[in-house]
């Protein structure tokens, strides 16, 4: 039972200014850990500036970490170098949001899907290039006459992002990380697309990380759920009893605010309380402080974990007569 | 007693001369909207639903041609005003947030001078005091704070930016204001704060709102009425009740099954197939090849919009004379 | 999953040939179209002379002198006895040479330091932007007239003037390249080019580079333009290599013989009309290719 990622203690912050550095933590002390031989959909749900979009670069090794490490099959992906920098590369791929921004507009779509063929070697001659091309289009439902041989504006954005689900089918990877994949999609054609990613993991054995705000379809094609807010994990566990009956005063606000296609579920009565955050950056306390309205005086402590079931923690000091659970064990509340 | 609509759009057609022909962009849609509701327009891309909004202030610029109808604010027929009555009119009777607006704020001026702006173009001799004090007003309205009118676009965040374009769309009190995507780069808790900013203002004001869109989540919380649109095509207006408990239209219905909910997890019920290009449309029903129930008629006639018994508007062979 | 094609639409829409949608292109495109064509027509004048005339008759003491236009010198000659057409013709073929040969090196300085600082960041990128910083407040038209004029007379040559311009009209580009880089390597594809095994030379030459011929184009008409201008008021003010034909020598040397007041007015006319023709359709191509690269500023696609 190998590892397959590791992010052990993983923060990041950002610096800026030359005299007065004002430090922003993107990312607070996130472990994780996924299975190689249990491959899972695992959300991570968050507003922006939750640091789910950091998370994902983190993943993919576009930036490095300020503390802690992040361990691919065991090795420190930092260190990684030739071959192995290369597996690493090919067994760790993305979906990002925007169908468009992934096409290199002085190319044909067909650009999207040669590259790593050819830089993968996953096939041996043209012909056989072509072939798994022309696979992968159809498992997402597309019709490779249809869009091989044009240009990316040629194309509508339904079959761009399709063409991006297809090059990841096209690697099969063992990790990806779907970064907003749907949220610039028709809302008719997300539920395809959604299918296609969980046939992935179901099929092929890849473990998705699915960043999202839109709970809805998180909770579709989820097994687990981490919701961040500002850097820190906020609520964590199974998606089903999540969604259905958040405990943290936070994912209740975002569960209450999701727009359910449902006219006897209307946006609810949890009034939102300070409109706009300031956001300077506290380093101690609840990230959620300025906005929670049950806030009380041992908020302005850094908040613990506590577990409230066996699927479902809470950082929130309501539940303090809970159990606590460190932050590095947050792996254990996630059924896979 | 039953009120005269504010907005009436009567058989609008716009279509677009490319290098690869001519296509129906806006295919004859017709639908009336009374003072303070809300209608919503859904459609995919390419649905024309913005498309339509375009043409209902008249912004459709060359090679697109709004080639008939006639769009009734508040008893006037904006076709029939001159470019000059036109520009007065947009902002003061009737008002556009595109999608993105909150990307086009001027970012080197202050908030307050664009506001202040767009109130001269309309009231170049209204007195200084009296325009600062509407600006901040208007600010107040959408819960924004009044030193937003001395800030600048990059210090605020989405959901101000957006909120300050609604700011100024309401700045000469409209009679209809229509709002292309106002949320789509928002998230879910900013999205519900500034949809409920939109609902109080219209209010206050007094405005009929119309919501471009293609989230029905979003509809189903905030319309009155919902209009679906298809390849260019009007194809079912109802009540967001009727829609949602019992639509019509056979892509109104595959539309409303294909939402997930959380009672059916797991299961995805997409439309199979893809929306056709307005170069390439199919004859007869734009929507026959995907459709469950197509019949001989509808790939051979195009369905006209048909009023039903409670009200609402259908364009389909299963409710016309021919099924 | 299973796809499902659509049914066969009826309206079968012919796409145009490429040439027609070319030429409508152009239609639209009045700038590029006038410099192209100016371009074009001094293009052919010079090919046709230079097969055509003797080269030699391009310098003093060919022909008779002082001879207005004629049938026989249809441009006429001038005060040290050269034939103008033939003048015109080596002259026009000359500063062609030091506009694209100036323009050309400074471009490719251009590229090479634009997108080495912008790629690759970090000191290198600190240094070379320094350095272009600095040098650009630098009056060029000062610097170049105090080079030019202090060498020898004999050592002034097309290529000394195309080494003069060089020297300080590299910056531009470099800086100008540089910003578009900066921009293009945080752009999306290029982060999906990394995920698919793309290094860091497959990243510039085959992800970047495509995207920015037009703007490099665009940057080399400029620096044409720029070089073309530069030799032009270098010779005029008498710092150019004096035998050749120039255009700019010729007005020179025309106006220090007191032409117009002798009366030969065409001598100095034809090389400052070909000048305007010159820099005209320059220009005019540069603005034309500003509206092909930058689709925003496109007019009614």
């Amino acid at each position: 039972m190998a590892d397959l990622l590791q992010l052990k203690n993983v923060t990041k912050t950002y610096v800026r200014g030359l005299l007065s550095k004002t430090a922003t933590t993107a990312l607070a002390n996130i472990s994780l850990t996924l299975d190689d031989e249990k491959p899972t959909i695992l959300t991570v749900a968050g507003e922006s500036g939750s640091g789910k979009t950091t998370l994902a670069m983190l993943l993919l090794g576009f930036i490095t970490p300020t503390s802690g490490q992040i361990f691919y099959k065991g090795q420190d992906i930092s260190t990684l170098s030739g071959s192995d920098r290369m597996t690493f590369r090919r067994e760790v791929q993305a979906v990002f949001q925007d169908p468009f921004a992934v096409f290199n507009p002085f190319y044909t779509v067909d650009h999207l899907l040669t590259v790593p063929i050819k830089r993968f070697g996953l096939a041996n001659s043209k012909r056989e290039a072509r072939n798994l091309m022309n696979g992968a289009l159809e498992a997402v439902g597309l019709d490779p006459n249809d869009v091989l041989g044009r240009y990316p504006h040629q194309i509508s954005g339904g079959q761009r992002q399709r063409i991006n689900v297809a090059r990841a089918l096209v690697l099969r990877p063992k990790l990806l990380v779907a970064d907003e994949p749907v949220s610039m999609v028709d809302a008719s054609l997300r539920a395809s697309i959604l299918e296609t990613l969980r046939d992935l993991q179901k099929s092929f054995n890849v473990s998705i990380i699915y960043i999202t705000h839109d709970l809805t379809t998180a909770y579709h094609i989820a097994n687990s759920i981490i919701v961040l807010y500002r850097g820190s994990v906020m609520e964590a566990g199974d998606v089903d009893t999540i969604i259905k009956s958040p405990q943290h005063p936070y994912t209740k606000l975002l569960i209450d605010s999701i727009p359910w296609p449902d006219i006897t579920r209307r946006w609810g009565e949890t009034e939102i309380k300070a409109k706009e955050t300031d956001y300077s950056d506290q380093t101690e306390g609840c990230k959620f402080l300025a906005r929670c309205p049950f806030a009380f005086w041992p908020c302005k402590n850094t908040t613990p974990l506590f577990r409230l079931s066996e699927h479902q923690a809470a950082a929130c000091f309501l539940f303090e007569e809970k159990p606590r659970i460190e932050m590095e064990r947050l792996t254990e509340l996630l059924p896979m | 007693m039953p009120t005269e609509p504010i907005l009436k759009v009567i058989d609008l057609q716009v279509s677009y001369y490319t290098d690869a022909g001519r296509a129906t962009a806006l295919a004859g849609a017709t639908l009336s909207l009374n003072p303070v509701e809300k209608l919503g327009l859904v459609g995919e891309s390419g649905s024309g639903k913005s498309t339509m909004a375009l043409a209902m202030m008249r912004m459709i610029k060359p090679p697109g041609r709004i080639e008939a109808g006639q769009v009734i604010v508040d008893g006037t027929d904006l076709r029939t005003l001159s470019d000059e009555q036109m520009l007065k009119a947009r902002l003061s009777k009737i008002a556009y947030i595109p999608q993105g607006a909150m990307n086009s704020l001027n970012p080197v001026i202050r908030i307050g001078a664009q506001m202040v702006d767009a109130i001269k173009a309309h009231d170049p001799k209204a007195n200084k005091a009296d325009i600062e004090e509407r600006c901040l007003q208007s600010l107040e309205s959408v819960d924004l704070k009044r030193s937003v009118y001395k800030m600048y676009a990059h210090e605020l965040s989405g959901g101000m930016k957006q909120r300050v374009c609604i700011a100024i769309s309401i700045l000469l009190k409209p009679k209809v204001i229509i709002c292309d995507e106002p949320t789509s780069a928002l998230d879910v808790v900013t999205q519900r704060q500034v949809m409920e900013t939109i609902d109080r203002i219209k209010d206050e004001i007094g405005a009929a709102i119309i919501l471009i869109g293609h989230d029905m989540g979003l509809m189903a919380q905030f319309v009155d009425k919902v209009a679906v649109l298809y390849a260019g095509r009007l194809m079912e207006m109802s009540t967001v009740r009727e829609m949602f408990t019992n639509p019509k239209h056979p892509y109104a219905i595959a539309l409303i099954n294909s939402l997930p909910s959380l009672d059916n997890k797991g299961v995805f019920q997409g439309i199979p197939g893809l929306a056709p290009s307005i170069l390439r449309l199919p004859s007869g029903c734009p929507f026959h090849p995907r459709c469950s129930h197509v019949m001989e008629v509808c790939t051979k006639e195009i369905p006209y919009l048909k009023a039903l018994e409670d009200g609402r508007t259908v364009a389909c062979h299963l409710f016309s004379d021919k099924a | 999953m299973t796809a499902t094609t659509l049914a066969t639409p009826q309206a079968q829409v012919t796409r145009p040939s490429r040439l027609t949608l070319l030429l409508r292109y152009l239609r639209r495109n009045k700038s590029l179209t006038i410099g192209l064509i100016i371009m074009f027509g001094l293009i052919a004048f010079t090919i046709i002379g230079t097969l055509t005339l003797d080269k030699a008759d391009a310098y003093p003491l060919s022909v008779k002198p002082k001879q207005p236009p004629s049938a026989e010198f249809p441009f006429g000659t001038d005060f040290f006895g050269r034939d103008l057409l033939a003048a015109m013709v080596v002259g026009l073929w000359q500063t062609a040479l030091i506009g694209f040969l100036a323009g050309g090196v400074a471009v490719i300085i251009g590229v090479i330091l634009g997108f080495t600082s912008a790629y690759f960041g970090g000191p290198i990128d600190t240094t070379i932007k320094g350095i272009c910083q600095i040098l650009t407040p630098i009056p060029v038209f000062l610097i170049q007239v105090i080079l030019a004029g202090s060498l020898d007379k004999r050592d002034v040559t097309i290529y000394t003037m195309a080494f003069i311009v060089v020297l300080l009209s590299w910056m531009g580009p470099t800086l100008v390249i540089r910003s578009q880089v900066l921009s293009m390597k945080e752009r999306q594809f290029v982060s999906v080019a990394k995920l698919s095994g793309t290094g860091d030379m497959g990243i510039i030459f085959g992800e970047i580079m495509p995207n920015l011929l037009p703007f490099i184009a665009a940057s080399f008409v400029g620096a044409v333009f720029a070089a073309v201008f530069a030799s032009f008021y270098l010779a005029v003010l008498g710092l150019g290599p004096l035998r050749e034909p120039l255009l700019g020598n010729t007005i020179w040397a025309a106006q220090s013989q007191g032409a117009f007041f002798n009366g030969w007015w065409w001598w100095p006319l034809e090389p400052a009309i070909a000048m305007v023709l010159i820099l005209g359709s320059l220009a005019l191509i540069n603005m034309g290719l500003d509206e092909l690269a930058n689709p925003r500023v496109r007019r009614t696609e």
